[in-house]
């Protein structure tokens, strides 16, 4: 069976067909000049469809797909909340979607006003002293932070750091940064309340320590009790904190990172401000740093040049610190994804911020309350915007990927499943702010009613998810054949 | 405004639920002297008080689509967008989804970025593409990275050719920094007349690394196949930064030779939208997949026999390997790759090709106009493609700012990177240039010349 699978949906190869196009162009209304013969390519291998075809394959692909649109979609640690409409119509005016990155900053001044604004409403929002817009997504963020706390130190001569400290219950990203930059990582394990265990801590930090990358509230969804602690402690032995602003949703109005001793934190555009996450991407990891570090952030960063003057708005330009990282993107930063937020800043106001994370702290506090009866949670206490269940139940080999599965037979994308890996079988559950009581409830539900299944009848979940369009993947066969292409057929015509 | 749809009785009834009182008893962790800070920002907007605020924002920009006429590339490219790009992109379906963490509910992401690489591949001439960096800049620091670790740091020379964009360079700078890694031409003063030969000095035993462009940010095309045989007989790899619009008219990389071949999708129909975010493709041969960064989709089947897609080869990447990860990536530029996978489906061969020989012709019309004018002059006799380096009789700066009187947006001044090309433009020239356009252009500059 598996050497004839069922082809759902052609791919455009399949459905291409030689002479067919999709648009064609005006004819050149120049002389054609000559081409150079030896360095023409003689085929290019690309299939021919036509505007309808190309769309309906796209409209076929897209019914594939669940989405924050379609329904509940309480995927931990990545805050799948509602996208605003009025976002993407902001980010494709003409003004902002047909300007290039290189015109003269005296034809982009609107373009330059948003950044320096956003800057400035980044800075107020966490508490830091200077941000960067540049890096273009959360783990981009985390690589200029680490190299940003590796220049502060080697700016000072101090040149024998070369540990990262990692919370065992940080995200992977965390130590693959520092990795990337040949720090050696050194775990710190968690107490029993799931903080920062202080003694681990205190016995981990000496003058080899580059610093802390903490995740606060952490991927248990809980706020770690002794953050101040946690800083002071890595303050003394000369080390820095790095905050990872994954989870930032739960903080907005409740707690500025860097009022509590955070010097360095990346920031998730696409999560905590609501720029869509487009299927993987792109997201946008701005970087906000304390006092002491601005002159380290990536260059170029937008500023007043000249000072506004009889009635004239100032001037922005770019400016570039100076002892700068250098530049961790081309241009200036996903643009687009900063006009979203930006819209989405302005429109909540400072209230609205705070109600984002009231309400997002609020709707997982329901979720882990009407489930916890059912599900087992390591912690007992209050969490943030997201709490890890355990996905097992005594005496049954129901495992967490079984319950995730069965969920989609719910209609719900599954939570996030084995991370933290602290957590045996971990079901990691971010509702959001944006869902209502309704919805929050026929999750649960939902959960509880798979409780009850995995007693009565297991099979149903380790054969789930079976009333979907797709069921479940042959990992191992993809890993081994590694067909990652296809390909026109062997006797097509290739122009 | 916000989004939330709780009334104050369901959040009460929640309240009870969960055990508490108000809202702020969610809180008593967080500590209390920094609990609630006041925020200074402006007072929220309703949806049509932001509408129109980000739309006076946007009238403070002068765009390429209204009042400016642009001969401005270097990296980022004005190109007609079809239509049904955006129309489908808009879909709720393809933009609000995730990662495809759950092949079962994803398989409309899967796919697309199934055929996003097969187009790549094809497009690159390569056997293979990840699911995309973030942009050209970064896919150029991801190749080093890449073949760094494929001779496990055992060869730290990286050469990396002057005439590759400026701001690459830098990047590659910046993710380079303390790894042990040496880079060589990489200089601002060196030799930009002379062809690839020129780098053949740079090349030993100790490369792990030859970059080079194609076109060069200059636009010449330069057959690299002797060149990459050079390297190629020092055990080096070679990686190629490439113009994705350029493939469709010029030799493949993978013909020539290269191994890694990376670039900026941008003008693969995705707006310029004032540097991104744009597009880093990826492709490479199949020896060297388990190396590459980035996400990658293999095809499968499901549990009813179905062909389809998921992640696969996830064992490299950070959520498992952590710090011995090559590459800390953790997501791709989903909706971009998207964006250009429908932009190549709908050209397809045919278009493509077009396209490319309109930029070509276009720019070759231009350059022979602009040359005639006394003072001006074509710096280099390679041949190119859409973009090309011309001489100025004065500076760039003040040439561009007496274009720009005219509502023309000139071209990138070569010499804030070059110190030998003082007084040097570079001039992108694409489709969406009309002859009386490119003559308005030669007309402005004329009339300049003689004042």
């Amino acid at each position: 069976m598996t050497d004839n699978p069922r082809i759902v949906e052609k791919t455009l190869f399949e459905l291409s067909s030689p002479g067919r196009t999709g648009v064609t162009f005006p004819a050149a209304d120049v002389p054609a000049a000559k081409l150079p013969k030896d360095l023409l390519r003689r085929e290019l291998p690309l299939p021919e469809l036509a505007e309808v075809d190309v769309v309906r394959h796209y409209m076929r692909l897209s019914k594939f797909n669940y989405s924050v649109d379609g329904g509940f979609y309480p995927l931990g640690s990545c805050t799948m909340k509602y996208n605003p409409k009025i976002n993407e119509d902001t980010a494709r005016l003409p003004g902002f979607a047909f300007v290039h990155p290189l015109q003269p900053v005296e034809t982009v001044q609107g373009s330059l006003a948003l950044m320096y604004t956003m800057q400035e409403w980044l800075k107020e929002i966490s508490g830091f002293a200077a941000i960067s817009l540049q890096p273009a997504a959360g783990a981009h963020g985390e690589l200029t932070g680490v190299l940003i706390m590796r220049a502060y130190h080697r700016s000072r001569g101090d040149t024998k750091r070369v540990k990262m400290l990692i919370p065992d219950s940080a995200h992977g990203t965390n130590p693959a940064s520092s990795g990337m930059f040949g720090l050696e990582v050194v775990q710190v394990p968690s107490d029993a309340r799931g903080n920062v265990d202080l003694s681990a801590l205190r016995s981990a930090c000496d003058e080899t320590v580059v610093g802390l990358m903490l995740t606060n509230p952490n991927t248990l969804g809980l706020f770690d009790e002794h953050v101040e602690q946690v800083a002071e402690i890595v303050h003394k032995c000369g080390g820095l904190v790095y905050g990872d602003g994954a989870n930032l949703n739960a903080l907005l109005g409740i707690l500025r990172p860097g009022d509590v001793g955070i010097d360095v934190m990346h920031f998730n555009l696409h999560k905590t401000f609501s720029t869509p996450h487009g299927g993987g991407g792109p997201g946008s990891g701005p970087v906000g740093v304390a006092a002491h570090l601005a002159d380290f952030l990536p260059a170029p960063l937008v500023a007043i040049v000249e000072k506004a003057k009889d009635g004239e708005p100032p001037l922005y330009g770019f400016v570039e610190p100076r002892q700068t990282i250098g530049r961790v993107k081309a241009f200036h930063g996903h643009f687009g994804m900063l006009v979203r937020a930006f819209t989405y800043i302005a429109m909540h106001g400072p209230d609205g911020l705070r109600q984002i994370a009231e309400y997002a702290v609020l709707n997982a506090n329901y979720i882990k309350a009407r489930i916890q009866k059912a599900y087992r949670i390591p912690h007992e206490r209050i969490c943030m915007h997201e709490f890890v269940a355990e996905g097992r139940f005594d005496g049954s080999d129901v495992r967490a990927l079984d319950i995730s599965k069965r969920l989609m037979d719910y209609d719900f994308h599954p939570p996030t499943n084995y991370f933290p890996l602290i957590v045996h079988e971990a079901l990691m559950v971010e509702p959001t702010e944006t869902e209502n009581k309704d919805s929050l409830d026929a999750f649960a539900d939902a959960l509880l009613a798979i409780a009850q299944e995995a007693r009565t009848n297991p099979e149903l979940l380790h054969n789930a998810p079976s009333r979907t369009l797709f069921g479940r993947m042959d990992e191992v066969k993809a890993a081994r054949e590694l067909v990652l292409c296809c390909w026109l057929p062997e006797d097509y015509e290739k122009g | 405004m916000t989004y939330i749809p709780i009334s104050p009785a369901e959040r009460d009834a929640m309240l009870e639920t969960i055990g508490v009182k108000s809202l702020e008893d969610l809180f008593q962790s967080v500590p209390a002297k920094h609990r609630f800070p006041k925020l200074d920002l402006p007072p929220a907007l309703t949806e049509m008080e932001a509408a129109s605020e980000l739309q006076e924002l946007s009238f403070g920009n002068e765009d390429v689509r209204g009042s400016l006429v642009s001969f401005l590339g270097a990296g980022a490219y004005n190109h007609y967008i079809p239509a049904a790009v955006d129309h489908l992109l808009r879909r709720g379906e393809f933009y609000t989804a995730y990662t495809p963490y759950q092949p079962e509910v994803s398989q409309g992401t899967l796919q697309a970025i199934f055929e996003y690489q097969s187009l790549i591949a094809a497009l690159t001439g390569m056997e293979l593409s990840n699911a995309s960096h973030y942009d050209g800049a970064t896919a150029v620091a991801e190749a080093v990275n890449m073949a760094y670790a494929q001779f496990r740091g055992k060869r730290s020379r990286v050469v990396i050719a002057p005439t590759v964009h400026p701001q690459y360079r830098a990047v590659v700078r910046t993710y380079t920094q303390g790894m042990g890694v040496e880079l060589a031409g990489d200089d601002a003063n060196a030799d930009l007349e002379s062809g690839p030969e020129s780098l053949e000095g740079l090349l030993d035993a100790n490369t792990a690394l030859l970059v080079v462009q194609y076109p060069d940010l200059f636009g010449r095309v330069y057959d690299y196949s002797a060149l990459i045989e050079k390297a190629h007989a020092q055990g080096a790899l070679v990686c190629l930064a490439v113009n994705p619009t350029a493939l469709a008219l010029f030799k493949s990389p993978g013909e020539m030779g290269a191994d890694i071949v990376v670039g900026e999708g941008q003008p693969l129909g995705i707006p310029l939208s004032y540097g991104g975010p744009y597009l880093g493709f990826f492709a490479t041969r199949r020896q060297y997949v388990h190396k590459m960064a980035g996400r990658l989709v293999g095809e499968t089947v499901d549990s009813r026999g179905q062909r389809a897609y998921v992640l696969t080869l996830t064992a490299r990447e950070q959520h498992i390997k952590r710090e011995r990860a090559t590459s800390n990536i953790c997501t791709n530029q989903g909706l971009m790759a998207l964006a250009s996978a429908i932009y190549l489906s709908l050209l397809g061969q045919t278009g493509l090709r077009q396209v490319a020989e309109l930029c070509y012709h276009k720019a070759h019309y231009a350059a022979e106009q602009l040359s005639k004018l006394p003072g001006y002059g074509l710096c280099f006799s390679a041949p190119f493609f859409h973009e090309f380096a011309l001489c100025c009789p004065g500076p760039v700066a003040e040439i561009n700012a007496h274009l720009l009187e005219h509502g023309i947006l000139g071209g990138y001044d070569l010499g804030q990177d070059y110190p030998a090309l003082k007084d040097h433009m570079l001039l992108a020239v694409t489709e969406m240039n009309t002859k009386d356009e490119i003559d308005a252009l030669v007309d402005v500059l004329a009339e300049a010349s003689h004042d």
